[in-house]
């Protein structure tokens, strides 16, 4: 309230300026000035740092590359994603392309016709041929955009069970992730939020015999070259399950169960062994030791190295820890697979203890 | 039939002009004037801005540092900031109200309301709005809704922080986060106010173009700046009432128990009553706004850059009917294409690839206009006046901006880049940046309009226009690359696991850009308070400018025009016109014709 109150006092004092500023206007004459138009000088100056600006532009766009190219996203893990990849660089590239080459004409324009005393001006209004070519341009280029990225989105979204994908639910509430498996059967429970009760966090059907092979974690193990067929699920509120990595991401609603398949193609292992996530987990490294030394100086422990994992970020503003709402995610090889699924609690098992 | 009401109007007018006696309140406060009505909406536009603009500044120094300590977050945030440290609560905050006051009051009521104002009027030759009293009603009602917002500041448990989208179960349930109590309540009668104004200036705005124009001002002879007024309310009147909808339905189930948008919730240990309501429900709602809202902002932007354009390169804006058949084309699809917004939300696939399709398909008539801007620089002879730099600036954003959209506009790529800082860098340059110079290119232009022939001075206005230029660039073009490498947006650190600790020097560059953008704004403050008290008086039409407005009197009358209003016998872009026997510009040394000049001898006949 007091703050308020001190906003309120700024309002009405700055009122007070204004009303005493008008009659000090009152007593002036009036006179007609035209030193706030542009000059000739103006004019030249501005149209030489027009062409400044088109370079500060080019120059800030390979800076920024050089420098940061190294924290992008690395190769894509699943199948699906590589495909992605492959259209985010076609239409980098013509984006890049038109971009470079618009904002070129802009500045350049605005640099070579700027204003000079007595010159005229082209008086010219129209040019239908023009229009048409720069009508046609983007609709010839766009169409070849929109059929290529709605291939690429039907066969991504296409999700059936054909190929006996692993069926894997995604639990999101605040904050933080489950994962159930379908277990042997690969058919997920009957689950329910009325149902959660104890240790039935996810509020699974117990009666259902679907669900009694079910299992549930907190550590998202996927085998390398199977098909993954995520359903997605929501206890409060809006949540979403984006795995950069993997160029998967979908919503997770409360009331409904959304979906997402992909199919991993490189372990966690081998993302490791990636030139790309090499370099950016060095810098890392090298970030957290300058941080652990200034934390040593403190007398507080210092920080562990860090290794690189596959990560599931929740993308959906959903309160307070938002941002550390995460799960680890591990792609390891069929037989890892089979061995660390073998070593979980089913839920019937869980519930009995 | 339009002659004649006119005639009436201009009679009713000038009684009126004599008889009444202005009282302060009835000039100041509760004025019906529009051009005072204009002035209102600027000020009030530009007050909620600072604020908006200040708490981007708080929100960036967390981002940037996250583990420092600011004293600044103390005296601002007062038990939010305690020991210097943001709340978790407050960063959410802070971004959505930041969203909520730059995307509505500033970038709607600031710009549209502003601008609509002081030129629909002065352009088409009206004396003032069709109705005056619901003008001044919709400033009013603008004006509550401001203070309602500015109000839910200070509220115990804190304003609304769900984000500008206010996506329930989160804005509906105060159990998922302390912003959804109060503060929620105070953001949705706010917004509730703000769209009756908006739709009460936006009819308005329709029926004043459509019945006020005087003698000669058909409608391919006005403004561009019209065109783009006209159609922004049009789709202001389509698309507002969907959000009050999705508005009232939001405070049923957040205080009677309905269950429009909330189902299966299990939250704080209990099970909601709630079944068979949709948060997707309330997506598709608020994105029919919510998207038509960004053309909303940017429409104006577009029709005051091709004026200003035409203007000060002394030559006609290129294209000029394709121009209204562009702006024509952005608005009907600006209708269908919501759904760009719900790709990964659960939506049928299907709808994904219809919305791919129509979303691509804004690109074709923003790439014409985008060119025709580009056209009309060539050979002209451009007079670099500060409205003339934002207007280059404008569609600099506009181009870089817009294309990324080609990415986000693609299903298959959404899905990676979906609420990443890719989409924050991307609209924040397309509309965001984009709207912000259409605001400040109006301002430097018809600044003398507006406060009786003082103008801004234009060195402050140089500084202004550049470090707005480069810091807007420094902070949108890295914030791409943060949002490539995956980084989710509203995230209050991104340090507290390590797979994004590489980022943080992009954040701070991005920061210090900011701060250094932030510092421009401040030389515009000042240019804006002390011109309107000491500002240089400059010519009644400085710019050399075709349109109406600058045949008016300097001083505001209420009426506009001293004597009968002018006719108009061209359209408005006859600049650097020559003559038949192409010796001369039509009227010899001047190379502009009035609207109100009829048809010279020596002269052409185009088809306008």
């Amino acid at each position: 309230m007091t703050a308020f109150l001190v906003v309120l006092v700024i309002i009405l004092f700055g009122v007070a300026v204004w009303q005493m500023n008008r009659i000090f206007q009152m007593s002036k004459p009036d006179r007609s000035d035209t030193s706030e138009i542009a000059s000739e000088k103006d004019n030249n100056l501005h149209g030489y740092l027009m062409l400044g600006f088109i370079f500060f532009i080019y120059i800030l766009l390979i800076v920024c590359f050089w420098k940061w190219s190294e924290v992008l996203l690395p190769v894509s893990a699943s199948e699906h994603g590589l495909e992605i990849d492959q259209l985010m660089l076609v239409s980098m590239i013509l984006i890049f392309i038109t971009g470079i080459f618009t904002e070129w004409l802009l500045f350049y324009f605005a640099f070579k016709y700027r204003g000079i005393k007595n010159k005229k001006a082209l008086f010219y209004a129209d040019n239908h041929k023009l229009e048409f070519i720069w009508t046609i341009i983007p609709v010839i280029v766009l169409a070849g955009l929109i059929i290529y990225g709605l291939f690429t989105w039907t066969e991504i979204m296409d999700i059936n069970t054909d190929d006996d994908p692993l069926v894997v639910e995604l639990y999101a509430y605040q904050f933080d992730w489950r994962a159930r498996y379908a277990g042997e059967d690969n058919t997920l429970g009957e689950a329910n939020v009325r149902l959660i009760e104890g240790v039935n966090q996810l509020g699974v059907d117990i009666s259902d015999p679907n669900a009694q092979d079910d299992i549930v974690v907190n550590e998202l193990h996927l085998p390398l070259g199977r098909k993954v067929l995520f359903k997605m699920r929501s206890q409060d509120v809006l949540h979403s399950a984006y795995m950069p990595h993997f160029r998967a991401q979908m919503n997770c609603v409360p009331g409904m169960v959304t979906q997402f398949a992909f199919t991993p193609i490189m372990t966690t292992q081998e993302m490791r062994q990636e030139d790309h996530i090499i370099n950016k987990v060095k810098k890392i490294n090298y970030l957290r030791r300058k941080e652990s030394i200034k934390l040593a100086a403190k007398g507080e422990e210092p920080l562990e190295p860090y290794e690189f994992d596959y990560l599931l970020l929740c993308n959906k503003i959903c309160g307070s820890n938002h941002y550390n709402m995460q799960m680890k995610i591990i792609v390891e090889t069929l037989e890892e697979y089979n061995v660390w699924i073998a070593q979980q609690a089913t839920l019937a098992e869980t519930l009995k203890k | 039939m339009s002659e004649q009401a006119n005639d009436h109007e201009v009679d009713h007018h000038d009684d009126h002009g004599h008889h009444h006696k202005e009282t302060f309140i009835t000039k100041y406060v509760f004025s019906q004037d529009h051009k005072m009505i204009s002035r209102q909406y600027l000020i009030t536009g530009l007050f909620m801005g600072v604020i908006g603009i200040a708490m981007s500044m708080l929100f960036r120094l967390q981002l940037a540092w996250p583990d420092k300590q600011f004293t600044v977050y103390e005296i601002f945030l007062g038990k939010w900031g305690e020991d210097g440290v943001m709340d978790p609560n407050i960063y959410l905050a802070l971004v959505t109200i930041h969203g909520t006051i730059m995307v509505f009051f500033v970038l709607t009521a600031g710009l549209s309301g502003t601008f609509s104002n002081l030129l629909i009027p002065l352009q088409i030759g009206a004396r003032d709005m069709a109705s005056g009293f619901l003008n001044m009603l919709s400033y009013w009602l603008f004006f509550l809704s401001s203070v309602i917002m500015v109000l839910s500041l200070f509220v115990e448990a804190g304003p609304a922080s769900s984000g500008w989208t206010i996506y329930p179960p989160l804005s509906a349930l105060p159990q998922a986060i302390p912003g959804s109590g109060t503060g929620m309540t105070l953001w949705l009668v706010s917004m509730a106010i703000f769209i009756a104004s908006s739709l009460l200036a936006a009819l308005n705005y329709i029926v004043t173009v459509i019945n006020l124009r005087t003698k000669g001002m058909s409608m391919t002879r006005l403004p561009l700046t019209i065109w783009s007024f006209f159609i922004t309310a049009i789709i202001g009147v389509v698309s507002f009432p969907v959000l009050l909808s999705a508005v009232l339905m939001l405070i049923m189930d957040r205080s009677f128990g309905t269950s429009f948008f909330l189902s299966d919730i299990y939250i704080a240990g209990e099970v909601l009553h709630n079944q068979g309501g949709s948060p997707v429900l309330f997506e598709h709602l608020f994105w029919f706004l919510g998207h038509p809202e960004v053309y909303i902002v940017i429409l104006p932007a577009m029709g005051i850059v091709s004026e200003i354009m035409a203007t000060n390169s002394r030559k006609p804006i290129f294209g000029y009917r394709a121009m209204i058949a562009s702006i024509l084309a952005i608005a009907f699809l600006s209708t269908i294409v919501w759904g760009h917004h719900m790709f990964v939300t659960g939506m049928n696939p299907f709808l994904g690839s219809v919305f791919t399709f129509t979303t691509l398909l804004i690109a074709i008539p923003s790439a014409v206009k985008a060119f025709n801007w580009i056209t009309t620089l060539w050979k002209g002879n451009l007079q670099m006046n500060t409205a003339m730099l934002f207007s280059i600036g404008f569609v600099s954003t506009f181009i870089s901006g817009g294309l990324t959209g080609i990415i986000l506009g693609d299903s298959a790529l959404d899905i990676n880049v979906h609420d990443t800082y890719f989409v924050v860098a991307h609209f924040h340059l397309v509309m965001g940046i984009s709207a912000l110079y259409g605001l400040f290119a109006g301002i430097y232009h018809w600044f003398s309009k507006m406060f009786e022939g003082r103008m801004l001075n234009k060195n402050l206005g140089y500084v202004h226009f550049w470090i707005t230029a480069i810091g807007a660039y420094g902070v949108f073009f890295p914030m791409h690359f943060i949002g490539m490498a995956g980084l989710p947006r509203r995230y209050y650190t991104n340090t507290n696991f390590p797979y994004f600790d590489d980022l943080a020097d992009i954040n701070v560059v991005i920061t210090l850009f900011a701060l250094f953008a932030a510092v421009g704004q401040l030389v515009f403050m000042y240019n804006f308070i002390h011109s309107i008290f000491y500002g240089k008086k400059g010519p009644k039409n400085p710019w050399k400018s075709t349109t109406l407005e600058w045949t008016a009197k300097v001083k505001h009358i209420h009426g506009n025009w001293d004597g009968p209003i002018p006719h108009v016998h061209r359209w408005s872009y006859d600049y650097s016109k020559m003559n038949k026997d192409r010796s001369d510009y039509v009227i010899p040394g001047q190379d502009y014709i009035p609207q109100d000049i009829p048809l010279q001898e020596n002269e052409d006949e185009l088809q306008n």
